[in-house]
């Protein structure tokens, strides 16, 4: 039993922290991209700051978190900016410029790490995109007291730290540009009159979203940073009609994902007497879609369950004498 | 001193201001003798361009001290184009923009936005007393929560729309009239002294094109100026004292008695006038 316990705090819980810090802060800047209808460029950032995430790394010659991070924050501002140009000088949509951007930079990043590759250097795709969630370790703890204890907790692993650093600076930017983000995200135009530099908050949020991925992909790989930035908010906005619940919400709908999403493929399968456990990542982004699909099907006014309820009061409130059901729906619409 | 600005004296040296004054209008220069007030709005050399397409060209325009202002003219003439880029929204060729005679964008407290209600999603989890307290954002200020004081304004600008009952209610589950109010309201909530307003009374409800019209007659009656693109000719005459008829450029502007007349409607809407012109007189001196 006690070899369980550590074994949970020095193989689980770690890993399971990464992945419920990931979630969280990907589920709360995803709000943004989510209600901005821009859920496109969660999947054009994640895959645009390879080149940087592989050029940083290249520079610097390590795997330390800041050269990296350095390196994707540039590539996803470049991104942004580009993804802007192709659209103007292009006359394109805003979704066919993101996917001409993010693939080519995407391609840019394979080629540089052929590179690297190529002079001996141990850096690879698939790394980036499934994550090494089971490879997250913490060695420190003894017991439960571990959990408490300082000098031990500043052993947790540097993904576990980083993640939590860029957790608290979304959480605290949000708080922080609380309203100033809700009326850019809402109304651009009017923000601008106002003084509020919608621009200037389109880019931060577009770094944001960045940095919140870089941090993310080294624990979780960039499949569950897309699933993360979309499913929590989208899930949320099926269940709610406040700006502060929907942000609220996501995050609690990440950390249960994460939470689902761990435990389904580190322990279901050993319950189920199976060899081996599946890839958390993997499993984690599966239970966020589900989530999202019970919320479509069951969220309370916008679910589907729901709304076929309200069109059948509405029908049966209708007189016999008005038209039939269409025509007075549309007369409130 | 800028108070003898012609048509084009503002515009960029060698911009082909040849054509710009050979159109004969009514005098548009504005009073030459000196004004005690500056105007609430005056545009001059205005040109806007899309993709090298003006949109604009050389506009220039003085409100008049008070008053309602109709921005009439035939689609793609500019019109929203006209709002946008006095509000710096959309980027300007050549041109100034003075409200109260100083640069518009050091005015921002003193200018109201309504935007068309097409531009923004409204499906977006908001209430509609959120959306209306948006209008207090210039006045909180940076960081700051919205305070009860502020909540309580937003909640008095639905109510002069009529809009007060619903102020819990979810944007998405407003009719579209209730929408066109809730923006109303949220440009109240401003507390503004000149106010844009985009087409506010497309595709809204009778109870919905009365309350605007009263909005509008008390915001008049409180000696703001609104300038408002309006696409009704029927209805011009009724609703606004001024307009301002354009088609990329000015074609003219004054009272609306004097300016509304069927040459000059053919000027601005070209080989479509004819039936504009036929629908127009009845209601011309319904307003004082």
């Amino acid at each position: 039993m006690e070899l369980t316990l550590l074994d949970f705090l020095r193989i689980d819980f770690p890993a399971l922290l990464a992945a419920v810090l990931a979630c969280a802060a990907c589920a709360l800047v995803g709000n943004f991209l989510v209600l901005r209808r821009q859920g496109l460029m969660g999947d054009a950032i994640s895959h645009a700051v390879l080149p940087g995430i592989v050029g940083g790394f290249l520079v610097a010659g390590t795997r330390e978190t800041l050269p990296m991070m350095a390196g994707a924050l540039l590539a996803a501002a470049l991104a942004g900016v580009l993804i802007e140009a192709v659209r103007r000088l292009g006359r394109l949509e805003s979704g066919a410029a993101m996917g001409v951007v993010f693939t080519v930079m995407f391609a840019a990043g394979v080629v540089l790490i052929e590179r690297a590759a190529a002079s001996g250097v141990d850096l690879d795709a698939d790394c980036v995109l499934y994550g090494q969630l089971e490879t997250i370790l913490w060695l420190e703890p003894t017991g439960w007291g571990s959990l408490l204890d300082p000098a031990a907790l500043a052993g947790l692993p540097r993904e576990v730290m980083t993640l939590g650093f860029v957790l608290a600076l979304c959480a605290g930017l949000v708080l922080l540009f609380y309203k100033e983000l809700k009326i850019t995200t809402f109304d651009p135009a009017l923000a601008s009159t106002l003084g509020i530099p919608a621009g200037a908050f389109h880019y931060g949020v577009v770094l944001l979203v960045a940095a919140t991925a870089i941090a993310a992909f080294e624990a979780v790989g960039s499949i569950l940073v897309i699933a993360m930035l979309i499913c929590p908010a989208a899930a949320a906005r099926m269940l709610t009609d406040r700006f502060a619940a929907q942000l609220a919400l996501s995050v609690l709908l990440g950390v249960l994902a994460a939470v689902l999403g761990y435990g389904g493929a580190a322990f279901l399968p050993l319950w189920l007497g199976a060899e081996h456990s599946l890839n958390a990542a993997g499993m984690i982004a599966v239970a966020s879609g589900l989530i999202l699909a019970l919320a479509v099907l069951f969220g309370p006014r916008h679910g589907l369950v729901g709304r076929r309820r309200g069109l059948r009061r509405v029908r049966a409130s209708a007189t016999p004498a008005s038209s039939p059901g269409p025509a007075v729906l549309g007369g409130e619409a | 001193m800028q108070h003898f600005i012609g048509r084009h004296a503002a515009a960029e040296p060698g911009s082909g201001d040849a054509d710009a004054g050979s159109s004969p209008l009514p005098d548009p220069l504005p009073n030459p003798l000196p004004n005690p007030l500056p105007s609430p709005l005056a545009i001059r050399g205005l040109t806007v361009a899309y993709h090298r397409r003006p949109v604009l060209w050389e506009v220039a325009y003085e409100a008049p001290p008070r008053g309602l202002i109709a921005v009439v003219g035939p689609n793609g003439a500019g019109k929203s184009t006209l709002i946008k880029a006095c509000l710096g929204l959309v980027p300007k060729v050549a041109g100034t923009v003075e409200a109260f005679g100083r640069p518009i964008g050091e005015q921002r407290r003193r200018i109201g936005y309504v935007p068309q209600r097409e531009s923004v999603d409204w499906d977006f989890p908001v209430s509609a007393l959120d959306v209306v307290a948006m209008g207090r954002y210039g006045r909180i200020g940076w960081f700051r929560r919205v305070s009860r004081a502020h909540k309580e304004a937003a909640l008095h600008a639905l109510e002069r729309v009529g809009m007060a009952d619903f102020a819990r209610r979810q944007i998405g589950q407003l009719s579209g009239g209730q929408q066109q109010r809730v923006f109303l309201a949220r440009a109240l909530a401003q507390e503004a002294q000149l106010y844009f307003m985009d087409e506010p009374f497309a595709g809204v409800d009778a109870a919905t094109e009365h309350a605007i019209l009263d909005v509008l007659r008390d915001l008049d009656a409180a000696g703001r100026t609104v300038v408002c693109v309006h696409h009704d000719l029927q209805t011009v005459g009724g609703y606004f004292d001024h307009v301002l008829l354009m088609n990329t450029r000015v074609v003219a502007h004054g009272r609306v008695a004097t300016t509304l007349t069927p040459e000059l409607l053919a000027r601005t809407y070209g080989g479509q006038s004819q039936a504009f012109a036929a629908a127009l007189p009845a209601r011309q001196d319904a307003r004082p």
